[in-house]
């Protein structure tokens, strides 16, 4: 089924009316998740946003709760407030990265009040890419440039409409004001087809690298890896997977906030202990981290490798550092018997 | 461009297989079109992977305080110069330093292709032409256009200080230092340049690329991330983000060597450069100064003297 853009933008912007919606947008540093208004502001047609819609659910810098001491009086208040939310035109890999950010977050163990509130608080409308960047490997990584997993609603852009598949309750909920959808031609099937069939050009293997890396932790790879890395956080902070944060307090006089910060496997200060012993002090014990975070210790806690194939780590490198070319290093790596 | 890569190969040969170096950095093919990503050679028949071409934008001077042993290291005139600057602040011992030095053109800046061409999917590099396929449209450029900012600007294209050197040397056409950059800068309103730069550092990340690619920001501990006292929370944005940038650059008053290595790893394609152009001329105007220039001087902030006119130099 299919709706005109100009009717969609309609009921777009009347769900502005009780929805948050997040959307992506361009502006100076290239196109990236905001709160919109209306659908006029959405950027239609571009390759993927420069940082992943992450930190609509985990932001970078968020008060937990602050407190004040008044004489012997202290309060303690929460600073969760949670809108309704839409994130519209989420692409494959995003949404893909929200269900492994999921089970960090919101397992049966442990659920994070502040992601799992909003999580729990936003429909998902995926949008599936109609150009594939260059850099882009999402097919080797279980998923696909039009595949719909983790969106409620998932869109095919056609030019003057968007084919729209309702995927689960919630989208459903949310479609039920629309009334306009109509059948799609041949030629628009035909366009759905390819789309749909579109693989990326770049690829990895992956099929045995959670095994491999279970007999590396001692290999020479990481020797040499690491030496180009400049142990900034231009890869971490634009990944759409990874979670790792660091929890400090801001005070000021008699009153602060306890906040929650991102942090990153590649920067020294990652894992400092407040003794000044660092356990991954050195570059090559935190290069080994992050693939092994990503590729073997996620896996065996969560059933999935941490990486989507979004390519935003490969573009945002200063060194030209390539995930997929670790990747391949891994895989040919040999392992030394003991 | 050829028979300099070819004589840079051999120098690297010739001074591994002599043991007089343990590693040589320079670099080689990266992995996206138009791009070279620095590594590190340690055996003469690894070698022949060295390249060298407008691609090769890192300022390798970064990697020299953080490799061990002897080594060598391919210097561009701005290379060279952070080079001289580590060597002023005693961070480098130069018996342990081998500079091979090559002359440069200039580096291609990729933001200002793909602001036209949309993402790059093929490039080549003709003489003084970069022929590139995109993600939207085909266009040839030629290399006077793709520049980077601080290449235009560049006056020390030789490098100023080198053990070898490889290739001609290049004519500076440029005699004193120009900053028409800057005064555009300054002939803004204020409401303007604050405009511009709210903007500007609403797009830093602080993921610190533009610290990390700086040879110069060497410290153990970097002001942001220290935490008594905590001079800046976490909090990204516009102000904070401005406190950084602008302490990043008061810090390197008089030893920025505008490579422009900070701006070219920002993966949010941040102004940086604004803020180290406007302190570059300030340190010319105010100490006649240029950094990184010869070995025999340092720093314009880093001398003491008693004879120091300012009154607020505290004397016996």
């Amino acid at each position: 089924m299919k709706i005109s853009k100009e009717k969609f933008g309609q009921a777009f912007d009347a769900l502005a009316a009780d929805y948050q919606i997040i959307a992506p947008v361009s502006e100076a540093g290239g196109v990236n998740y905001l709160a919109v208004k209306s659908f006029s502001e959405v950027k239609q047609d571009y390759l993927n946003s420069k940082l992943p819609p992450k930190s609509f659910l985990f932001p970078q810098h968020e008060k937990l709760l602050t407190y004040k001491k008044e004489g012997k009086d202290v309060t303690v208040k929460t600073e969760l407030q949670v809108e309704k939310s839409v994130l519209f035109g989420i692409r494959p890999c995003d949404a893909k990265a929200m269900l492994l950010l999921d089970k960090v977050f919101k397992n049966d163990e442990y659920r994070d009040p502040y992601y799992y509130e909003r999580r729990d608080n936003s429909v998902v409308i995926g949008q599936a890419c109609n150009k594939i960047s260059p850099s882009c490997f999402c097919s080797s990584m279980g998923i696909s440039p039009a595949s719909s997993e983790g969106s409620d609603i998932f869109l095919i852009d056609l030019g003057d409409s968007y084919q729209v598949e309702v995927i689960t309750e919630k989208g459903k909920a949310l479609m039920a004001g629309l009334q306009e959808l109509s059948e799609l031609s041949a030629d628009e099937q035909a366009l759905v087809d390819t789309i749909k069939s579109a693989q990326t050009s770049s690829k990895v293997d992956v099929a045995t690298i959670t095994a491999k890396l279970d007999k590396m932790f001692d290999s020479p790879f990481w020797d040499s890896l690491h030496e180009k890395c400049l142990s900034c956080n231009a890869c971490t902070f634009s990944c759409p997977t990874c979670h790792c944060f660091d929890i400090s307090e801001e005070v000021h006089k008699n009153e602060g906030s306890r906040v929650r910060t991102w942090d990153g496997c590649m920067a020294p200060l990652f894992t400092l202990h407040g003794s000044g012993h660092n356990p991954r002090d050195k570059k090559k014990a935190r290069w080994r981290q992050r693939m092994m975070h990503k590729f073997n210790y996620f896996v065996h806690n969560n059933g999935d490798i941490a990486c989507v194939g979004c390519g935003r780590c490969i573009k945002s490198c200063p060194v030209n550092l390539d995930i997929r070319q670790v990747i391949d290093g891994v895989n040919n790596a040999e392992l030394v018997v003991d | 461009m050829n028979s300099i890569i070819e004589d840079i190969r051999a120098t690297a040969r010739q001074l591994l297989t002599d043991g007089k170096v343990d590693v040589v950095i320079g670099y080689e093919k990266g992995s996206l079109p138009l791009s070279a990503t620095p590594c590190f050679v340690r055996s003469p028949q690894d070698t022949d992977k060295l390249i060298w071409d407008e691609t090769c934008e890192n300022n390798l001077a970064a990697f020299s305080t953080l490799t061990q042993g002897k080594k060598a290291i391919i210097a561009k005139g701005c290379d060279s110069r952070a080079l001289v600057v580590l060597l002023q602040e005693n961070q480098l011992v130069r018996d342990d330093l081998y500079i091979i030095g090559v002359s440069c053109q200039g580096v291609i800046n990729k933001k200002k292709i793909e602001a036209e061409t949309g993402e790059i999917l093929e490039a080549s590099i003709n003489p003084g032409k970069i022929t590139v396929k995109g993600m939207e449209c085909d266009k040839e450029f030629t290399f006077a256009e793709l520049k980077d900012a601080s290449c235009q600007t560049c006056r020390y294209p030789n490098p100023v200080l080198e053990d070898i050197h490889i290739g001609g040397l290049i004519e500076v056409a440029q005699q004193a230092a120009v900053f028409a950059d800057v005064t555009e800068m300054e002939n803004k309103t204020d409401a303007e340049r604050q405009a511009y730069f709210k903007e500007q550092m609403s797009k830093c990340i602080r993921c610190y690329a533009c610290r990390n690619a700086c040879p110069l920001c060497y410290c153990k501990e970097c002001f942001v991330d220290c935490n008594s006292p905590k001079w800046l929370t976490g909090g990204v944005d516009s102000a904070e983000n401005l406190f950084f940038q602008a302490g990043r650059v008061l810090h390197l008053a008089g030893r920025c060597v505008e490579c422009g290595a900070c701006s070219r790893a920002c993966p949010q394609d941040v102004d940086i450069r604004a803020l180290n152009r406007k302190m570059s001329k300030d340190v010319f105007n105010m100490y006649h100064h240029e950094s990184g220039i010869s070995v025999e001087g340092s720093g314009a902030l880093n001398e003491y003297s008693a004879d120091d006119p300012e009154a607020f130099l505290v004397k016996e």
